[in-house]
């Protein structure tokens, strides 16, 4: 059908601007570092060291190439999945780093399946009990803790839950190297909060803004209007209308978790890609950097391509536009 | 063709009743509510203390009064709350910890502001290509999040005040840009924009006497939303170890080098926690008194 | 009340819906009857509270509204009585609505077929999915849409707006309820799609015997559609009776006001009223029209009058019925184009124009001298807009020429002169937009002198001066926008146009978006100004009857091509285009019932 040929032109060149972005991305970020204003190699070996090992260590680094060709080569490493040695734990980055990808993704996992559902009800609930005490209780309580920074939320948790008031949860993560994540649960309690509590209300602001401006729409009165019993006008006729705003909304979510776990991780020592950049920023420890943000800006770009593939289907409007 | 001319006119207004002063602007509106009056109480308070709060401070900036982590009254000097990291005097690293921080979050918003609003206005202004490229730039900024920007720049010049207030404002312009040129967008095509251009008005012109008034609401709004994130990023970026100078207090330091000796005495915590959490409450009362304020002008607009 | 005529479907007593919260009353004293088979037109502006009314015989009132005091009698259910489920019952199979604008009342996330299955899925019409589906498509066809699979999978967006309409018509008449409630369902709609939803609305109630309150503030088009009439006034009905009498004898001053107002092809004079009508919270003890009435005493003001039966089925609430006040002092005044020069004013010569390289209007020429005035007349999509536009150098996309005296002007208004620019000054239709919120009006009066190089004492005199001469005040250039009325604000557009005493002027509908006095008052200034200013007019709109009372020569563009010029008069009675005739014969107007 003519319809779904130009719904697929339309992906296809969503993700053509997506892979332009990251390329962009990859050169900024890859210009970024060449911009040193130091030699990396005598940074890494200390000051003290001879000429010859930090020549030995330039040849090895690639140093010596010119910008084109260090570019292109560590391209080319991303992509086909070798992305070289970190500088600094002189091992591939992939060993060093894989556990704690995994580590963090399931921490944005875990996250994610509590705060979009949760978002999504509160949002939805406020909207329909608009103006009662219930929204204005939570509403103002979702503000005032939209406003604070992710570790401030984490330090109060700590301070309340784990140090001072009460004992009740650690402090800091215990995930052993080669272990699982699951492998402790209540240390993933706290970083777990913390993350919800910093997506939930400020999602579920936006998620009641739309149900609302939905539930005052003409369509809705006309729906009354015809005799439509209370469940259908929400179910039927709310609903898919709210749907689009609300991929948006989940694709903030993931872009907020993926910045607010850096700060969250080194918050609770939680072994993952988080700690590790920061890790990696302190001693300049530049394969990994560039590894690393490229990780996160994928995830990003990912996420923003798919929520906005997703609202096109989901708004006919736009769905039909495409032919 | 005939036209009955009417009795002579005297000039009756059309509305003969008693016409009601200016409705009042956003910010007015926003100041009747009791949240924005709150939050700006909290705000003045905290920026006193942040900007004025070194010099009525008890010890020097990096004065040592005791052992580390010592409660009050365990401490060789006198202090009110006890001492922190490296035998500070808590309370006085407290009074000096908040500048760093308020200098370089509105030194960065303001960056922001100015260079996002032109930019915002001109995208929408212009539309087409300048629109497009403009905004694409735009998208790449906002491929990664703004922490993470903060680090590279960090890993490659170091944490200096002025590279994380260029960094911060930089980053933040995009998302300011975004919301002035959706703002923009629906008053371009108003009448009075037309009236303008027909009368040849320059575009310069248009873009600062026709568009930046009438987008002023939405513009309050996202530099109070941005003025908060910043506050929290570069207390952030503070907590994470990346300050200018590691010795200076600062609020977001403090909370990370206070951690450990959060057993004996969390005040060194304590303190700098809840001037940072009241000082971003506060800013965000005060934007939602705005947004609240803009949303009810433009709902009575709507009226018509 | 005992004489429950076996003959009435919908009875109003009494009806009362007040500002919830603070009891300010938006309508009152309201009581109507419909018998099966009757429509029976709701007249009023803006503001007269005749949407609130209609949507109460529904039991339905909007945020902030609440339905006070009364009864809403249909059948024997009173709708203000009723439960919820009851209510919810009701409406579709007692009374149903059709709502103005279908664009948005449809929703766009479903389908056609589904918005029109679910009103019979709520109330189980039929008893049967297949019987359900059958009457879909019978429905579907007395509303004149196709019933083909392929329509009905179609989602809103993908109709055109007189398809919606209807869509929104069958929706209402799908259930066969015994009452409908149409809230002006053709406005927006072009000349020949009213014409049919009329035709439709119409058929549909006699052969179902169907009572029908139609609401709007349209008065040709209740003249022609609507048996009986009622009229609203600040939320007070102050006229019923049939439509016949009603138009050929009114009896309250304000229904004879509305009707002189009232554009119409055979009365050239359009003649308004200054004021408004108070808001709800506003309204004297008294009667409401009385600031406004030239018959007006100080027994109109002491209270609102009573209901008086004046004739077998003619209720008024006035106590001088019929009067019609002396009006000595008018003046007929022939418009005299200033002695013919060679050339033009504003000459339009071969003019091709694009919007996005799609072609939209097709070699017009045209021209307009000085104290005169031609209207280019067409429906939307007619080109009309872009070619005024392209005129007023606020559209780029053209080829041709246009000359202004002798002068050619280019495309862009920023590549004119600004002698150019100040002697062709361009108004624009809705006032709420085209002043800029901000800005005093004083200032944004004052422009045009301040690019012309006045100084701002100077400018300011002059801008004080127009002020007066548009019947406002110059107390006004201190004033914002927001404070001013839409016809205060239409006024002050012109003045802002002609302070800088241009050669031509270019409105392009500006009285579309005003209510019938004020539109009437627009006209009457700009007639007036046009007399005393010797301004060349380009009279840009889509309403025909509008026509005869303002234009000279007349222009009609369809398609983009000029498909007929000449004097207004000639043109408006003895058409020659095909489409001209087509025009006038869809019109609907006063003059079709009383003469």
């Amino acid at each position: 059908m003519s319809n779904n040929w130009g719904v697929l032109k339309f992906i296809a060149r969503r993700l053509l601007l997506g892979v332009v972005t990251l390329f962009i991305v990859s050169l900024v970020v890859f210009a970024a570092t060449q911009l040193l204003p130091s030699d990396p190699a005598q940074a890494i070996l200390g000051r003290d060291a001879n000429a010859a090992s930090t020549a030995a260590l330039r040849e090895k680094l690639g140093l010596d190439h010119t910008a084109f060709y260090q570019y292109t080569h560590w391209l080319k490493g991303m992509v086909t999945g070798d992305p070289g040695d970190s500088f600094n734990a002189r091992q591939p980055i992939l060993d060093y780093i894989g556990d704690r990808v995994v580590n963090s993704l399931f921490l944005l996992f875990l996250a994610s399946v509590i705060s979009i559902p949760l978002s999504l009800w509160l949002g939805g609930y406020c909207a329909r009990k608009r103006d009662t005490t219930f929204d204005n209780v939570v509403s103002n309580a979702m503000l005032a803790v939209a406003s604070l920074p992710e570790f401030v939320v984490g330090i109060i948790l700590v301070l309340l839950l784990s140090v001072r008031v009460w004992h009740v949860l650690p402090a800091v993560s215990t995930i052993g190297i080669g272990q699982g994540p699951w492998s402790d649960m209540r240390g993933m309690i706290l970083p777990t909060a913390v993350l919800v509590i910093g997506a939930v209300p400020y999602i579920s602001r936006v998620v009641r803004a739309s149900m609302i401006e939905v539930l005052e729409s003409d369509y809705i009165e006309m729906a009354r209007l015809k005799g439509a019993p209370e469940s259908v006008v929400l179910r039927r006729h709310a609903l898919p209308n709210a749907l689009g705003p609300v991929f948006q909304v989940i694709a903030l979510n993931i872009a907020y978790f993926a910045a607010g776990v850096i700060v969250v991780e080194a918050l609770f020592n939680y072994p993952g890609i988080g700690g590790a950049l920061r890790d990696a920023v302190r001693v300049r420890d530049i394969p990994v950097i560039q590894f690393l943000v490229m990780v996160l800006a994928t995830v990003y770009v990912v996420t923003n391509l798919a929520a906005d593939v997703a609202t096109v289907l989901v708004t006919p409007r736009l769905r039909t536009r495409m032919q | 063709m005939t036209t009955v001319a009417p009795a002579p006119t005297t000039a009756v207004p059309d509305e003969p009743e008693i016409v009601s002063k200016r409705p009042p602007g956003v910010i007015r509106v926003a100041f009747r509510m009791w949240r924005t009056r709150v939050g700006m109480i909290i705000v003045t308070v905290l920026v006193l203390f942040a900007l004025f709060g070194r010099y009525v401070a008890p010890y020097g900036e990096r004065e040592a009064v005791g052992l580390p982590f010592k409660p009050r009254g365990e401490t060789r000097k006198s202090t009110l709350f006890g001492s922190a990291n490296v035998g500070h005097d808590v309370w006085t690293r407290f009074l000096y910890g908040g500048k760093p921080i308020l200098v370089a979050a509105v030194a960065a918003t303001a960056l922001a502001l100015v260079l996002g609003t032109l930019v915002g206005l001109v995208a929408a202004y212009n539309r087409g290509r300048l629109d497009d490229v403009l905004m694409r730039i735009m998208d790449v900024i906002l491929a990664l999040p703004q922490i993470i920007t903060a680090l590279i720049v960090i890993s490659m010049f170091g944490a200096t005040t002025k590279l994380i207030v260029l960094t911060v404002g930089l980053s933040t312009v995009p998302r300011i840009a975004r919301v002035v040129r959706g703002a923009a967008v629906s008053v371009v095509e108003r009448d009075f924009v037309s009236a303008a251009e027909s009368l040849g008005e320059s575009r310069f012109r248009i873009l600062l006497s026709e568009l930046l008034p009438n987008v002023s609401g939405a513009l309050l709004v996202e530099a109070n939303l941005r003025l908060t994130f910043s506050i929290g990023l570069i207390s952030g970026i503070a907590f994470l170890g990346f300050t200018p100078d590691p010795g200076a207090a600062n609020w977001g330091l403090m909370i990370n080098e206070n951690r450990k000796g959060l057993a004996s005495n969390h005040w060194g915590v304590t303190w700098p926690v809840i001037a940072i959490a009241l000082l971003t409450i506060g800013t965000g009362l005060v934007g939602d008194g705005f947004s609240r304020a803009a949303a009810g002008i433009d709902r009575a607009k709507g009226d018509s | 009340m005992t004489d429950v005529a076996t003959n009435v479907a919908v009875s109003i007593s009494d009806l009362r819906i007040e500002v919830a919260g603070s009891g300010v009353d938006i309508v009152d004293e309201v009581n109507l009857t419909i018998a099966p088979g009757e429509v029976l037109g709701l007249v009023g502006e803006s503001g007269s509270g005749k949407t609130t009314v209609g949507l109460a015989v529904l039991g339905h009132a909007r945020r902030g509204v609440k339905l006070a005091y009364g009864d809403v009698m249909i059948g024997e259910s009173a709708m203000l009585a009723l439960g919820e489920g009851a209510l919810r019952h009701a409406r579709g199979t007692l009374v149903s609505y059709v709502p103005q604008d279908p664009s948005t009342a449809l929703n766009p996330a479903l389908r056609i077929n589904k918005q029109l299955m679910e009103v019979l899925e709520f109330h189980d019409f039929g008893g049967s999915n297949a019987a359900r589906k059958a009457r879909v498509q019978e429905v579907m066809s007395e509303v004149l849409l196709p019933s083909t699979p392929e329509f009905l999978r179609r989602y809103p967006h993908q109709l055109s707006g007189g398809q919606q309409q209807r869509v929104g018509l069958a929706m209402a008449f799908a259930c066969r309820p015994s009452v409908i409630v149409l809230d002006e369902p053709t406005t927006g709609l072009d000349v020949s799609t009213q014409a049919h939803v009329l035709t439709t609305v119409r058929q549909l109630c006699h052969a179902h015997n169907v009572a029908a309150l139609y609401v709007t503030h349209d008065l040709a088009v209740v003249a022609n559609l609507a048996d009986r009439v009622a009229v609203m006034y600040a939320g007070r009905i102050i006229e019923q009776g049939t439509a016949k009498e009603l138009f050929f004898n009114p009896a309250h001053p304000y229904t004879r006001h509305l009707i002189a107002a009232a554009p119409d092809m055979e009365t050239h004079e359009m003649v308004g009223l200054r004021g408004r009508a108070p808001a709800p919270g506003r309204r004297p003890k008294g009667c409401s029209f009385a600031l406004r009435c030239e018959l007006a005493t100080a027994d109109c003001m002491a209270e609102f009058p009573a209901e008086r039966e004046v004739a077998p089925g003619r209720v008024v609430r006035c106590i001088k019925p019929f009067e019609v006040p002396q009006r000595t002092d008018h003046v007929a005044v022939h418009s005299s184009p200033i002695a013919a020069s060679a050339t033009h004013a504003l000459m339009v010569r071969d003019v091709c124009a694009s919007y996005t390289g799609h072609q939209v209007v097709h070699n017009v020429d045209l021209y307009v001298d000085r104290g005169e005035c031609l209207a280019l007349v067409g429906e939307s999509g007619s080109g009309k807009t872009t070619l005024s536009r392209s005129i007023g150098g606020l559209h780029r996309e053209w080829t041709g020429e246009i000359l202004l005296g002798s002068e050619r002007l280019a495309p862009s208004a920023r590549d004119r002169t600004t002698a150019q620019r100040l002697r062709i000054q361009y108004v624009f239709q809705n006032p709420y937009s085209s002043l800029q919120p901000r800005r005093t009006v004083g200032d944004s009066v004052a422009r045009p002198l301040i690019i012309g190089g006045a100084s701002k004492t100077e400018a300011a005199r002059k801008v004080g001066e127009m002020l007066e001469r548009v019947a406002l005040t110059a107390g006004y250039a201190n004033r914002f926008p927001d404070q001013l009325s839409g016809g205060e604000r239409q006024r002050v557009a012109i003045a802002r146009a002609l302070v800088s005493r241009p050669e031509v002027l270019v409105c392009d509908e500006v009285t579309s978006a005003l209510d019938v006095l004020v539109q009437a008052s627009i006209v009457e200034l700009l007639g007036e100004l046009r007399r005393d200013l010797g301004l060349a007019m380009l009279f840009v709109t889509h309403n025909l009857p509008l026509v005869a009372s303002i234009a000279d020569q007349i222009a009609v563009l369809a398609d983009g091509k000029l498909v007929e010029a000449g004097p207004t008069d000639r043109v408006l009675h003895f058409p020659e285009a095909e489409y001209t005739k087509r025009l006038i014969a869809d019109t609907p107007q006063i003059s079709d019932v009383t003469s």
